[in-house]
């Protein structure tokens, strides 16, 4: 029995059967862990005594039969972006290295009410800067399907703890593709909620008009599963949404007969894998079989999708990141320093990475006199044109499918001589978020044997759709149970 | 709209970011963002004319709350990630002009 494959639901049935406790699944977890994630480095921080105290009280709840949720008992790992007390919290910077929260995020929070199981921290590109891990001031994490292969980012150590079996579902954290890029890079489900379904408090901000947290699981119901326990309104984000939670899984065996695909065609130029793009073309015929009427769509702004999602990004970033200024937390370079100034300049020389000090420094520059009107500003409007876009096309249809990435996973190294090549490989997922659209990656394929990634898009808090539509396809087709062992 | 990004202007961004450089990363900067920026230059193609700038994403309603005293994390807590204190303050060097 391989219990590092289980879906959340299969674990759960287990657990409800007292065929396997939580402390035993944990022990094999951790321990798969300790043996296998030295090859993949997914995880900066195994937390082995939060996870078994956690797993004894979630077998305590299961034999009191008291406060069960289909969370209770299950292992899950957690991006290093988001607060965990007691737990280092390092968002694979030197900065923070050796940081340890005194207080949780509200997800942090909401996972343990659920009985979940804390493994551990996964790597990410410093800060969520990046699109392969490469940026992680810590080491780099390597694809369980090539280990010459990047697991994408940011999200890259929470999509290879799920993909090499370390964990039974994954938190990530999507600014501009976190989650969905590396979903598809590592063959994972996973969800960009709408913007402020999901409290960002305790979350180390990366761009706060973007950042998402959400799931990453073995398939779209386990997607579900999860969201629902972590999505809701929190008096701390002002940002989150007061509208109740939607039951996610409503409408998730309906059938999607009649519904309307939109393939948006600005989606679909040159430049893409020839097998990412006949994977994606199969998948659409799937729907057409499935009885869905498939429209092409234009979203007419695509193109700047990129340029606005990075400048506000920058601008944001520069904003939070000051912050990290070596007086409060974290790492303190104070060698000679005459002034508080000096304290400034070399923590932050030392503790930054080179691609967060890039960003910094073009947010700096987008926000400074003389350019603000022509980059900020002008990113903000051309931001209400791709909002209009996704508006427009839903107007005529119910979801919008797309690749996740022009590419499968590239190898380590490949990217990392050029910051602006590295950008290019978000093009497909960066333009929900300054929408602040949903959007479901699900695996779709292979292309020269490296998984193949599409993505759902939806209208703002329709989550249940997505799943209703992913459910669908995951139903007759079974790239999501694809996994480096057994393919 | 070209423009390159020179190393003047790299150290006088960094300076405005309070983030230390070198002349060699200072040098390696300016080619890199003179690139980036001069990709980003492609939303002058775009009329935006009579388009209002994006300020929210979704929730357009101001969030009021009770001004409520809440319990707060202690001191003695707060402190345990903070580098340098004393007398139950943060202790950084001078800030303001000479001792």
């Amino acid at each position: 029995m391989q219990l590092h494959n289980l879906t959340i639901r299969a674990a759960s049935e287990m657990l409800a059967s007292k065929k396997i406790s939580s402390v035993e699944l944990t022990q094999a977890t951790l321990q798969r862990a300790h043996e296998v994630d030295s090859k993949i480095q997914a995880y900066v921080t195994i937390a082995d005594d939060v996870a078994l105290e956690q797993a004894k009280q979630a077998d305590e709840r299961i034999a009191k039969g008291e406060n069960i949720t289909p969370l209770t008992g299950i292992p899950f790992s957690m991006k290093d972006a988001i607060s965990t007390r007691g737990v280092r919290t390092t968002c694979s910077s030197k900065i923070l290295e050796n940081y340890v929260p005194q207080y949780n995020a509200t997800v942090t929070d909401k996972l343990a009410d659920a009985g979940a199981v804390l493994i551990g921290k996964t790597n990410m590109d410093e800060f969520g800067m990046g699109s392969s891990c490469e940026n992680s001031g810590l080491f780099n994490t390597r694809n369980p399907w090539d280990l010459d292969r990047v697991p994408g980012g940011s999200s890259g150590g929470a999509a290879a703890s799920m993909s090499a079996g370390l964990c039974n579902f994954a938190i990530g954290e999507d600014t501009g593709g976190s989650v969905r890029m590396p979903a598809g890079f590592c063959n994972v489900t996973g969800i960009k909620p709408t913007y402020g379904r999901v409290s960002r408090y305790g979350l180390i901000a990366l761009a706060s008009s973007f950042d998402s947290i959400g799931p990453m699981t073995r398939d779209a119901y386990d997607c579900a599963t999860v969201l629902q326990y972590i999505a809701g309104h929190d008096p701390k984000d002002s940002t989150s949404y007061k509208i109740q939670v939607t039951n996610y899984h409503e409408n998730i065996n309906k059938p999607v007969k009649g519904m309307k695909l939109g393939i948006p065609k600005e989606y679909f130029v040159a430049g893409m894998e020839v097998g990412v793009e006949s994977s994606i073309q199969e998948a659409i015929r799937t729907y057409e079989k499935l009885g869905m009427e498939v429209h092409e769509v234009s979203l007419p702004h695509t193109k700047y999708a990129l340029p606005v999602y990075y400048l506000l990004l920058f601008a944001e970033a520069s904003s939070n990141l000051a912050r990290f200024d070596g007086t409060r937390f974290g790492l303190s370079v104070s060698k000679d320093a005459k002034d508080v100034v000096d304290i400034y300049l070399q923590t932050r020389h030392e503790g930054f990475g080179d691609e967060v000090k890039r960003r910094i420094m073009l947010g700096a520059y987008a926000l400074s006199a003389g350019y603000y009107d022509a980059y900020y500003l002008k990113a903000q409007k051309v931001r209400t044109l791709l909002r209009q876009d996704f508006e427009n096309a839903f107007n005529s249809v119910d979801v919008l499918l797309a690749p996740t990435c022009p590419t499968t996973a590239f190898k380590l190294g490949e990217k990392t001589s050029d910051p602006l090549e590295m950008y290019l490989s978000d093009i497909y997922v960066v333009a929900t978020n300054p929408a602040g659209v949903p959007g479901l990656a699900l695996p779709c394929g292979f292309s020269n044997n490296m998984p193949v990634g599409m993505q759902l898009i939806g209208k703002h808090l329709d989550e249940q759709t997505l799943f209703q539509v992913g459910h669908a396809y995951q139903q007759v087709t079974d790239w999501h149970k694809q996994n480096p062992g057994n393919r | 709209m070209t423009q390159t990004i020179d190393t003047k202007t790299v150290k006088h961004v960094a300076a405005l970011a309070r983030l230390g450089i070198t002349d060699e990363e200072a040098e390696k900067f300016s080619g890199q963002f003179s690139a980036i920026i001069e990709y980003f230059n492609m939303l002058n193609e775009v009329d935006t004319d009579n388009v209002p700038p994006a300020s929210d994403i979704a929730n357009a309603e101001n969030i009021l709350r009770e001004d409520d005293v809440q319990p707060s994390m202690n001191r003695e807590e707060f402190f345990k990630n903070a580098p340098k204190t004393e007398r139950g303050y943060v202790k950084v060097p001078t800030v303001l002009g000479d001792e």
